[in-house]
C-alpha cells in the first residue's frame, strides 16, 4: 500500500509540467486598451443619422476621430466592412453586480435592513467580477444602472460601464437616490392584504415619506447656514436630493400611484425620474405634461390587470413616447441583462418604432442622466462604447463581432461561450475508450 | 312526470359525458402566405386549407369550398401553432406537496378554462400547452396537455383528450427542500431522490406481480384467491413501467440527469423527457442515447444555486448531439413569445430557421406523444395554424391569427379592451398585480417556507 502511493505520487510529480502547460492552454484573455481603427462600417450614430463607408478612430477611451479617409499608423485596424456599428446599449435598471445567484442570500446584496436607507451605496456591493458581466456586455449591453430594492428610500443607485476592477473604475458619472413610491396595487398574487389594509399602509409609508422631506428640508436649510448637526446619514443624503445634488427616482407603478407621485412632486424642487411606470400608458399625457422623464420595463412583461389587452406591457414604452414622454428603457433583471435589445425590439413591434426604442437605449438614458455630452451615441469625443455586428443587434440572429467599452476591446467570451466550446463535441463522447 | 324527469336527465347526462368529442371544428383557407411547414420546407405565395378542423391541402391557388371563409396572409407568414411542453397556464393548483410520490394526483381536475392566461398564449402563437403539476415532489402529478379552446366553459373541452398520459418528475434542490427541508423526511439530498424513485418502483413491480398472480389465480376452477388492495399511486407507477406514459422531469444538473437514465434503463423505462435540464448540454450524447430528449429555457439561468453553471448554448449543444430539443416557457409571460424564445438558438449556436422552429412546435410534439396529430403543417394534421407579421424568429415579429382545430381564437384585429370570459364576483374592485406570479413551479409550497416573497426568487 505504501509502495503503492510512492509510486502514485512520483507519477503525479512526473505529470506536474503537464498539468501547468494545460493551464496555459487555456490563457485567459483581458479587455484589451489602446488604439482602434474600426474601417468601413455602416455607422448608426443614432443623433446624426447613419453614415456608411464610415471608420471610427478609438483613442484614450474615446472616439477621436470619424470619417471616411481616417489614418492612423499607429492604430489596430479592425475592418468593418459589411457590419453595422452601433453605441453601447444602456440599461437604466437593473441589479447587474449586486447579486450571483438569487436563490442564494450570501450572494444577494442589493436589499438592505430597514425601510429608510437611502445613504447605501449600489456602487460600494457591484462586484466588477461577477459572471453575469461577461454575459452582459457580449450582447451589446456596455452601460447598465444598478439599482438598490427594498424600503421607502432603499439606497442610491449608480451608474456603471462594464469594464473595470474596482467599483470606481467603472462608474459611468450618475447617481440618484431611489424611492419606492408608496403603492397602492398588489405586489403579487400572494399579496394577500385586504383592500383596506393596502390603503392604511400605503396612506402610512406616504405620511413617513412626508416627514422625512420635510426633515431633509430642515437639514439642507440648517446645513448651508453653516450649522453644525448630529451624524445623521440618512437624512444627510436626502438632503442632497432636496438641494438638488442628486436626482430621485422614484419607482412607481400603478396609474393612480403616478398621479400621486406627479402630485407630490409638485412642490418640491428636486430634480425627479420616475422608473418602473407599468402602467404609464393610462397616465401617459399627465406625465408628458409634469415633464418627467420615465425609465420603463421590462418590456416583457404580462399586463397589470386582467381585463388588459395582452400586449400592454409592450406598448406601454411607445404610448409614453407618443404622448411626449421622454422614455428610457429597463431589464430589471441581474443575469438577463443581455435580454436588453429583444425588450427593445419588442417595444419597437408594439408601437414605438425602431428608431424611438433605439434612443431609449441609448441618448435617451444619457440625456436623463445629464450624460448626454459623453454617453449614449456614436459622435467625436464621446465615450468609446461601441458595438460592431453583423446586423441589427436587435435581432436575435445578429452575430456581435466586437464590443469596446471606454475604449476597451472586450474579450467575446463568457463562461457560457466556454461552456459550449468544450461541451458541443464532448470528449469522451457517449463511450469512452 | 317523475319517469319523464328521470329520462330527461339521463339524456342530459349523455351528452355532457359525449360533449368533449364535440369540440368545434372550423374551415378556413388561408391564402398566399409564406408557409413554414417546419417539417418540409418552406413555400412562398402558398395556401393552406383547414375543413372541419383538418388540415386538408397545401398547395398554390386553392380555391375555397362554398361556405369557407378566406382569408389573404399575402406577405405574412404562415406556421403551425405553437406547443409549449411546460406550462403551469390554466391550472387552479398546481402542488400536491404532501408526499415525495403523488403520481394518483391529475392536474385535469384542476383545469380552468376561464384563465385570461390561456388568451394571453394564444396572442403569442400558442394553441397547445403541456399544463403540468409542480416541482415539489420527486414523483408528482400526472400532467394535462391543454388544446387553448378559448371561451369553452367544460374544462374538459381544452384538455387534449386524444394525448397519451404524462407526468410530473422533479429532481434537485425543490423536492429536497420541500420534503428534507421543510418537512424533515426523505429526500434531503439527491442520494435520497434516487432511493425515493427506485423504492417506488420496486414496489409497483411487486404491486403488479400481485395483480398478476391474482389474475392467474382467479382464472383458476374454483378460485378462492382475494384480490390485493388498489391503490391508485402504485398503479400509475406501474403505468410507467408498462410505457403507458410518458415521464416530464424537471431536472437541472447533469448528475441529476444521469441518474435518471440509469434508474430508468434499470427498470426498462424508455418513455422519459427531460425539463428544463440546464446542464443537459453536458451529458447530450446520454440524452441522445436513451430519452426523448429535453425541453429547456433558451437563456433562463443564475436564478438558483442548480443553474449556474448554465449556458445559453445548451440547446444548441442537445440539438448538434442529436437529442430531440424543445423550448418552454414554465411562465405565464414567456410563454406568449416563444417564437422569440426559440430564435435566441440562433443567437447562441447558429440553429437554422426549421431547428428554431422545430423547437416550438414539432419536437415539443414528440415529446408529448402527439407529433402524429399536430406539430407541423401536413395535409391530415389538425389545424392548429398561426399567422405572422412579419418572419416569427424575428424579434420584430407580431402573431395575428391563431386557430385550433381551424377555429380562429385570436385576431389582433378584434382584440378587445377586457378579453375575459368570467368576471370574479369576490374581485369587485379589480387587482393590479405588479410582479404576477409568472413562475408556479413551487405554487401551494408556501406553507412549508417562511416568507413567499423568499419563496418567489427560487421558485422555477
Amino acid at each position: 500500500m505504501k509502495r503503492f502511493n510512492k509510486t502514485f505520487l512520483t507519477f503525479l510529480i512526473a505529470l506536474l509540467p503537464l498539468m501547468s502547460w494545460a493551464q496555459i492552454d487555456g490563457e485567459f484573455i483581458k479587455p484589451q486598451g489602446g488604439k482602434f481603427l474600426l474601417q468601413n462600417a455602416t455607422v448608426h450614430t443614432i443623433t446624426k443619422g447613419v453614415l456608411t463607408n464610415t471608420s471610427i478612430l478609438i483613442e484614450d477611451g474615446k472616439i477621436s476621430q470619424m470619417g471616411s479617409n481616417i489614418s492612423a499608423s499607429d492604430a489596430e485596424v479592425i475592418d468593418c466592412s459589411g457590419l453595422v456599428i452601433y453605441p453601447g446599449m444602456i440599461d437604466s435598471g437593473t441589479t447587474l453586480g449586486l447579486v450571483e445567484v438569487n436563490s442564494v442570500p450570501e450572494t444577494v446584496d442589493y436589499q438592505e435592513i430597514g425601510n429608510v436607507t437611502p445613504n447605501m451605496q449600489a456602487l460600494t456591493a457591484v462586484n466588477p467580477n461577477t459572471e453575469a458581466i461577461p454575459v452582459t456586455r457580449v450582447s451589446g449591453v456596455t452601460t447598465t444602472l444598478t439599482v438598490p430594492q427594498g424600503g421607502l428610500f432603499p439606497g442610491t443607485a449608480a451608474l456603471i460601464n462594464l469594464v473595470g476592477y474596482t467599483p470606481d473604475q467603472m462608474y459611468a458619472g450618475f447617481k440618484a437616490v431611489v424611492m419606492n413610491f408608496p403603492n397602492s396595487a398588489r405586489r403579487g398574487r400572494w399579496d394577500r392584504r385586504s383592500d383596506d389594509d393596502i390603503k392604511k399602509d400605503n396612506e402610512k409609508a406616504l405620511k413617513e415619506a412626508n416627514e422625512l422631506w420635510e426633515k431633509a428640508k430642515s437639514y439642507h436649510e440648517l446645513i448651508s447656514k453653516g450649522a453644525e448637526l448630529d451624524y445623521y446619514p440618512e437624512i444627510a443624503q436626502l438632503a442632497k436630493v432636496v438641494s438638488g445634488e442628486l436626482p430621485l427616482m422614484i419607482e412607481v407603478n400603478a396609474a393612480s400611484d403616478i398621479q400621486n407621485a406627479i402630485n407630490w412632486v409638485a412642490d418640491k424642487d428636486a430634480k425627479v425620474i420616475f422608473s418602473g411606470v407599468k402602467e404609464g400608458w393610462r397616465v401617459a399625457d399627465e406625465i408628458a405634461k409634469a415633464k418627467i422623464p420615465v425609465i420603463t420595463g421590462p418590456v416583457q412583461d404580462l399586463p397589470s390587470r386582467q381585463s388588459d389587452r395582452y400586449d400592454a406591457a409592450y406598448s406601454n414604452a411607445g404610448k409614453m413616447a407618443k404622448a411626449g414622454v421622454k422614455v428610457a428603457l429597463r431589464t430589471n433583471d441581474s443575469e438577463n441583462v443581455r435580454n436588453l435589445p429583444f425588450h427593445a425590439a419588442f417595444a419597437a413591434a408594439y408601437g414605438m418604432g425602431k428608431e424611438e426604442a433605439w434612443k431609449a437605449v441609448t441618448i435617451n438614458p444619457a440625456e436623463i442622466f445629464g450624460l448626454q455630452d459623453q454617453l449614449g451615441s456614436v459622435e467625436t469625443g464621446k465615450v468609446a462604447n461601441l458595438i460592431v455586428a453583423t446586423e441589427d443587434p436587435f435581432e436575435t440572429r445578429a452575430q456581435i463581432m466586437h464590443v469596446f467599452i471606454n475604449g476597451y476591446r472586450i474579450p467575446l467570451s463568457n463562461r457560457h461561450i466556454r461552456l459550449y466550446q468544450e461541451f458541443l463535441d464532448r470528449s469522451p463522447g457517449l463511450k469512452s475508450n | 312526470m317523475k319517469k319523464r324527469h328521470i329520462f330527461l336527465a339521463l339524456l342530459l347526462s349523455l351528452s355532457l359525458n359525449f360533449s368533449w368529442a364535440q369540440t368545434p371544428k372550423g374551415s378556413v383557407l388561408i391564402k398566399n402566405g409564406t408557409v413554414l411547414t417546419v417539417t418540409n420546407g418552406t413555400y412562398e405565395n402558398t395556401d393552406v386549407l383547414i375543413q372541419d378542423g383538418i388540415i386538408k391541402k397545401i398547395g398554390q391557388n386553392l380555391s375555397a369550398p362554398s361556405g369557407v371563409t378566406t382569408i389573404d396572409a399575402t406577405g405574412k407568414y404562415v406556421m403551425p401553432g405553437i406547443i409549449d411542453a411546460h406550462s403551469h397556464v390554466a391550472l387552479d393548483v398546481v402542488n400536491e406537496a404532501t408526499s415525495p410520490i403523488v403520481a394518483e394526483v391529475r392536474m385535469k381536475d384542476v383545469v380552468n378554462p376561464f384563465e385570461i392566461g390561456i388568451y394571453r398564449a394564444l396572442a403569442g402563437g400558442v394553441t397547445i400547452s403541456h399544463a403540468m403539476h409542480g416541482s415539489a415532489n420527486v414523483v408528482g402529478g400526472q400532467n394535462a396537455t391543454l388544446k387553448h379552446r378559448w371561451g369553452m366553459d367544460d374544462p374538459a373541452d381544452i384538455i387534449m383528450q386524444e394525448a397519451p398520459r404524462t407526468i410530473k418528475f422533479a429532481l434537485g434542490e425543490n423536492p429536497t427542500r420541500v420534503h428534507g427541508r421543510g418537512n424533515g423526511q426523505q429526500p434531503r439530498s439527491r442520494m435520497g431522490v434516487e432511493a425515493i424513485l427506485r423504492n417506488g418502483f420496486n414496489e409497483a413491480l411487486q404491486y403488479k406481480k400481485a395483480w398478476e398472480d391474482y389474475n392467474q389465480a382467479k382464472s383458476q376452477k374454483g378460485s378462492t384467491a382475494v384480490a390485493p388492495v388498489y391503490n391508485e399511486r402504485l398503479q400509475t407507477l406501474a403505468d410507467i413501467l408498462d410505457g403507458k406514459i410518458i415521464i416530464h422531469c424537471h431536472s437541472y444538473r447533469a448528475d441529476e440527469i444521469y441518474m435518471l437514465i440509469n434508474v430508468a434503463r434499470d427498470f426498462g423505462i424508455k418513455k422519459l423527457v427531460f425539463q428544463h435540464t440546464n446542464e443537459g448540454f453536458k451529458v447530450a450524447p446520454e440524452i441522445a442515447e436513451y430519452t426523448m430528449g429535453a425541453s429547456v429555457f433558451a437563456d433562463w439561468w443564475a436564478y438558483k444555486f442548480e443553474v449556474y453553471y448554465s449556458t445559453a448554448f445548451n440547446a444548441a449543444i442537445l440539438q448538434k448531439n442529436g437529442a430531440i430539443t424543445s423550448i418552454n416557457s414554465d411562465s405565464a409571460e414567456l410563454i406568449r413569445h416563444l417564437y422569440h424564445e426559440a430564435a435566441k438558438t440562433q443567437r447562441y449556436g447558429g440553429m437554422t430557421d426549421d431547428e428554431a422552429l422545430a423547437m416550438i412546435t414539432i419536437n415539443p410534439a414528440k415529446q408529448l406523444g402527439i407529433e402524429d396529430k399536430v406539430g407541423s403543417l401536413e395535409e391530415g394534421k389538425q389545424g392548429d395554424v398561426v399567422i405572422f407579421e412579419g418572419h416569427p424568429l424575428s424579434s420584430y415579429a407580431i402573431p395575428q391569427m391563431t386557430f385550433v382545430d381551424g377555429i380562429k381564437y385570436f385576431d389582433i384585429q378584434e382584440d378587445a379592451d377586457d378579453q375575459r370570459q368570467r368576471i370574479s364576483p369576490t374581485e369587485a374592485v379589480e387587482p393590479i398585480l405588479l410582479s404576477e406570479e409568472n413562475h408556479r413551479c413551487m405554487q401551494d409550497t408556501e406553507h412549508l417556507f417562511e416568507t413567499a416573497s423568499a419563496l418567489f426568487q427560487m421558485n422555477h
